[in-house]
């Protein structure tokens, strides 16, 4: 995972200083518009999410009190953008929609998928089939589970870092990411074990 | 080593991503590594899961592809046109 090595000077950026906020502007921007595109799917509305994200930012700086990293901050804000575009766009919020699906059974997120896939040769893996069966299984995580996966796993945030972004304790962040990374095993199990019998047929 | 039942996979299922992250306790870890000798359900389940993550990460070094223009018109939003060519 790339760690942002880059500081900015939170005084600066405060006081106003313009050539500060672009800097800081073009770390951040691929960042969190892979966060964007990964949660909404189209890249207009992950372009507006990022775009929203830097407007409030700047005009919330002056509230910023660095108990979080700013990086954590702007995580924040693009995750709640992004989590209320979701929720704007559904047509309907009925009843079964609003309890929290990663709250449900636990018994759902039981492997059920078994075949060992681990052997198949490298090129299997970085196909551009293979990256498009990743992205799809990310696709099928509900949206709580999704947002504590990106953050943790693709944007590389601790489980602290996490639930400061989202507003969640610790024993939550875990429990969604496990949720995930095991409901993400299951897809991506479904995808290579096919390969796996092709490999065999070809053979 | 102790045989074990099949409940255990269960147990072992609530540490698997902190095993997989590398931050689970020693004893822990030994007890995965003990059950996932005579169990080979549960030895795919970790072997492929410590895979997945691992494709997780390899795809988040990947630069990230941006539309055409996205700087531009970020910095316009922004009025910060003057500063697109730093």
């Amino acid at each position: 995972m790339t760690e942002n090595v880059q500081q900015f000077s939170v005084a600066a950026l405060q006081a106003g200083d313009r050539n500060e906020f672009a800097r800081m502007v073009d770390a951040f921007t691929p960042k969190l518009y892979r966060l964007a595109i990964k949660m909404l799917g189209n890249e207009q509305d992950a372009e507006d999410i990022v775009q929203n994200t830097f407007l409030k930012a700047f005009q919330h700086l002056r509230g910023f009190e660095s108990r979080s990293s700013l990086s954590t901050w702007l995580y924040r804000i693009a995750a709640n953008e992004a989590l209320m575009l979701l929720r704007r766009k559904r047509p309907e919020t009925t009843f079964s929609d609003a309890l929290p699906e990663d709250e449900g059974q636990s018994a759902e997120y039981e492997p059920a998928e078994f075949s060992d896939w681990c052997c198949l040769p490298e090129e299997e893996f970085v196909s551009s089939e293979a990256r498009l069966a990743l992205d799809q299984g990310i696709q099928t995580l509900s949206e709580n589970l999704r947002i504590v996966f990106l953050l943790r796993d693709i944007e590389g945030l601790s489980i602290q870092e996490t639930g400061e972004a989202l507003g969640l304790t610790e024993t939550t962040v875990k429990t969604r990411l496990l949720r995930a990374r095991l409901r993400l095993r299951e897809q991506l199990s479904q995808f290579y074990s096919e390969r796996m019998h092709r490999n065999v047929e070809t053979k | 080593m102790s045989a074990y039942k099949a409940s255990n996979c269960k147990l072992l299922l609530g540490s698997l991503s902190e095993y997989v992250d590398g931050t689970l306790a020693a004893e822990l870890c030994q007890a995965i590594e003990q059950h996932t000798l005579v169990c080979e359900n549960c030895r795919i389940v970790v072997d492929t899961l410590q895979k997945t993550v691992f494709l997780v990460h390899e795809q988040a070094r990947l630069p990230v592809d941006l539309p055409d223009g996205l700087r531009k018109r970020l910095f316009h939003a922004l009025e910060m046109d003057e500063l697109l060519e730093k």
